[in-house]
């Protein structure tokens, strides 16, 4: 399929889910859709450099809480659209993943996936004790209740939603963009044979640091709404290991190969996450990821999208 | 005298209190046949790695084509030319047979040439260096459909595929029989014909002997013989190393 | 200006005493990543465990917490062995260990904290011993004996490992399956069953380890986090596979620690572990003593 193709269904399909939106009456979809399309922008970013590279990131939530402070600290400073909140959160997080990946990238995968861990605590500790972003006590940010867009009053959640619908479709592109480039095709050889690909001329340090650089950048983009969307915003929500799980959970439940797998497991498991915070509780909807990634890891490794290409090819043969 | 194409000084290279390299001096002209030999664990394969650039030598030099590698990464050196394949293949699993020679040619060769390859020519030169080892009729299989036989001659294409002017064949050999031996052989003489300076590294004699134009052999990490092949293999040295 | 030198002695000694305690917890990692190449970031996991186990117990039945301890080894040590089995299979065999592997740990140190949590809450739990409390006085110098006894309980634990590596069977064929894993079966020995020795004595030291961590302090679910940083940094910078480097790591760790956290505030001693680990990557990846 080409590009442009490509781009218009996803963007009609965008257009559909937004336009179903505007049937239900009741702006809980937009809040529980919202941290839906998140987690489809973060568990996509985390595939970049986890599924397509195989270096796997464990410090998801540093790079989302970096895009949510550093729209804590402008906000201070100077008064700025979300939109472009979102561009500086991109940038300072995928600054941030350039210099992490400068540090330890030349390091074997183990120790780049120890490194994001200790990255995740330097940052939280950091960010606690800065008062100019509330430290521990917190910030504040007051989320207006509606927009004014051409003479029509919009509820303010209905405008992060669409950002964050925007956000998603533009990591879905990316992803797709990327997996079909040579850099992909370099990606992957990273992946299957790190030693081999550098003897083939593929300059592995250098696509990696590329990799880490967009996959931060996403994730910052996807953290920069969140003070808006949450109102006030503390450490433990922005640095939460509910993130580092879910940003991992869902790729490899969906299936890391392609940019499908982050799509399904983040829409599959964002979804039952809501139901079971409704209906059960918070901490039980958690442990239920964390039993599925395990359990889907040593069963199906290759996701619910290698599952399916299985049987599809069984069914052939 | 022409420049070597290849020019080892002094390297040496120690894991830990071990010595794996002690002063190896080697001159490779360019279009030359060499051969080196020498005991499981003498440093061949070290030395091969430092030559690519897998390993970093810490003592000595390693200058390819006039130029000095030492602190290149590996990926830029097989872009200067130098290409290997490796003792135990590692193919690119998740990637077809044709693919996998796509990566020199969509890496180091494209990056050589700047960017007059077109994406036709890729296709076209991936097919012929296919076709060279007789694995085109599995282009579009996975590695693990390979036979262990095919998987090394897959290695090899993929060190072709990167164009080199120094093309270092380690063991590629081993466990073939004797026609597919004989193969190998011709391939490898035709590339020489053709202007690739071949390393051979084998423990298969006849191959070493009746392809070598010189041979080196290596013991412990230092180079105890160099020159015609006939004469090396009479060097008591080379005899006790073998047999002692 | 007047220095305040009493304060950093004692800030020193403290640093001490924890850097001994946090030779127990490193232990284990030494083992499981510095020998066998196995991530296992789930190992503050089995210790927090442990450190429920030695509540539960001391709550119900007045045990000792370091009985407990003890007494858990042999359950741990079957738990290690059952985890290296599973991994083994799913990850290792497959040669997947890299990206599946990881996310294997991750989600089980992930589960273990929410069960704890939901099982137990987020109140501090802590046990009740003649020991928690009292401390020795030599002028102004403190010894807290929560402090004392399992400092010198874990060097006694390491000596004991240190012996059993180097002077038995099993622990000399542990030591070669860390260097050469093919040598290992030559010599008729199965580095497999090796390697899951080897694993089921890296979580039995969890065992003693928990119960350690809860007579020092109160713990709750989430402080097995805080010790990933720790128990990783303090093997980097140590050296991997240096069972003697660890020993250094963990007292340089400890002093520099227990030093920020009397002149800065104990709010900044995560980062400490954490910025030492990013610091050593970042430059000296061997280590102090690696190899």
């Amino acid at each position: 399929m080409q590009a442009r193709t490509f781009i218009l269904i996803t963007l009609v399909v965008a257009a559909a889910g937004f336009a179903a939106t505007q049937i239900v009456s009741n702006d809980y979809v937009f809040f529980a859709g919202y941290t839906v399309l998140q987690f489809v922008v973060l568990a996509t970013a985390w595939n970049i450099l986890g599924g397509y590279c195989g270096y796997v990131n464990f410090g998801s939530a540093a790079f989302f809480a970096l895009g949510a402070y550093s729209t804590v600290f402008f906000h201070k400073a100077f008064q700025m659209p979300i939109p472009l909140l979102i561009v500086v959160g991109g940038v300072v997080s995928g600054i941030i993943g350039l210099g992490m990946g400068y540090l330890t990238l030349r390091l074997r995968g183990s120790f780049f996936a120890i490194a994001t861990l200790a990255l995740a605590v330097v940052l939280q500790t950091l960010i606690v004790n800065w008062d100019y972003v509330g430290g521990s006590r917190g910030a504040y940010i007051i989320r207006p209740s509606a927009l004014n867009v051409a003479g029509r009053e919009i509820p303010y959640i209905e405008y992060l939603f669409l950002l964050m619908l925007l956000l998603a479709v533009l990591a879905i592109i990316a992803a797709r963009t990327i997996e079909r480039s040579r850099l992909g095709f370099g990606f992957a050889t990273i992946r299957d044979d790190e030693l081999a690909a550098e003897a083939s001329g593929v300059p592995t340090l250098r696509l990696k640091l590329i990799a880490t650089t967009i996959s931060g950048a996403l994730m910052g983009m996807a953290g920069a709404p969140f003070p808006y969307y949450i109102g006030y915003l503390q450490p433990q929500s922005a640095f939460a290991l509910d993130y580092a799980v879910n940003s991992i959970a869902m790729p490899m439940i969906g299936g890391t190969a392609s940019w499908i797998g982050p799509l399904i497991g983040a829409i599959l498991l964002g979804t039952i996450q809501q139901v079971a915070t409704v209906t059960i509780s918070s901490a039980v909807n958690v442990l239920i990821v964390g039993v599925l990634l395990v359990l889907f890891v040593i069963i199906a490794p290759n996701g619910l999208v290698g599952m399916v290409q299985d049987l599809l090819r069984r069914r052939r043969a | 005298m022409t420049a070597p194409l290849l020019h080892i000084e002094q390297v040496g290279k120690r894991f830990g209190g071990f010595v794996a390299l002690d002063g190896i001096n080697l001159e490779v002209a360019p279009g030359e046949r060499l051969g080196l030999i020498g005991p499981n664990g003498s440093g061949k394969s070290t030395l091969v790695n430092c030559i690519c650039g897998t390993l970093h030598n810490e003592t000595g030099s390693v200058t390819f084509d006039g130029r000095k590698m030492d602190g290149l990464p590996a990926h830029q050196r097989t872009v200067l030319g130098v290409a290997r394949s490796f003792q135990l293949p590692r193919p690119f699993g998740s990637l077809s047979v044709a693919e996998n020679l796509r990566v020199p040619l969509l890496y180091a060769v494209k990056a050589r040439s700047g960017s007059h390859l077109s994406a036709t020519e890729l296709d076209e030169r991936c097919v012929e260096y296919l076709r060279l080892v007789a694995l085109d009729h599995k282009a579009t299989r996975r590695p693990r459909d390979l036979t262990q036989v095919e998987m090394r001659k897959l290695e090899l294409a993929r060190a072709l595929a990167a164009e080199p002017k120094l093309l270092i064949a380690d063991e590629s050999m081993a466990g073939l029989s004797h026609s597919e031996i004989e193969d190998i052989l011709k391939l490898l003489l035709e590339l020489n014909a053709r202007g690739i300076t071949i390393i051979l590294i084998e423990h298969i004699m006849s191959a070493v002997m009746s392809f070598s134009q010189r041979l080196v052999v290596l013991v412990s990490g230092r180079k105890i013989a160099d020159g015609n092949p006939a004469e090396v293999m009479r060097n008591p040295e080379v005899e006790k190393a073998y047999l002692g | 200006m007047d220095f305040p030198f009493e304060l950093l002695i004692n800030a020193v000694i403290a640093g001490v005493l924890l850097g001994g305690f946090y030779i127990a917890v490193t232990v284990g990692i030494s083992i499981a990543f510095g020998m066998l190449d196995i991530v296992n970031i789930a190992h503050p996991a089995f210790i927090i465990l442990g450190s429920y186990l030695a509540y539960i117990v001391n709550a119900s039945f007045g045990l000792d917490p370091v009985l407990v301890g003890l007494l858990m080894l042999p359950v741990f040590f079957v738990l290690g062995a059952a985890v290296y089995q599973v991994y083994y299979l799913s990850f290792e065999k497959r040669g997947q260990e890299a990206l599946r592997g990881l996310a294997f740990f991750f989600g089980i140190l992930f589960i273990t904290e929410v069960a704890l949590v939901l099982v137990f809450g987020v109140d501090y739990r802590y046990v009740e011993a003649p020991y928690i409390g009292p401390a020795a006085h030599f002028g102004f110098i403190d010894l807290p004996y929560r402090m004392l006894i399992p400092c010198v309980l874990a060097l006694a634990m390491f000596a004991a490992l240190q012996l059993y590596l180097g002077r038995t069977y099993v622990g000399r064929a542990i030591m070669a399956v860390a260097q050469d894993q093919g040598a290992l079966s030559l010599m008729a020995a199965n580095p497999i069953r090796i390697k899951r020795i080897a694993f089921g004595i890296s979580i039995a030291t969890a065992a003693l380890a928990g119960a350690f961590l809860i007579i020092i302090q109160p713990v709750e679910p989430s402080v097995g986090r805080e010790y990933i940083g720790r128990v990783f940094a303090i093997c980097v910078l140590g050296g991997l596979g240096s069972l003697p480097g660890t020993v250094i790591g963990a007292l340089l760790l400890g002093i520099v620690e227990s030093i920020t956290a009397t002149f800065y505030g104990p709010s900044w001693a995560p980062a400490v572990a954490f910025g030492f680990l990013l610091l050593t990557l970042a430059f000296r990846p061997a280590g102090i003593l690696g190899r």
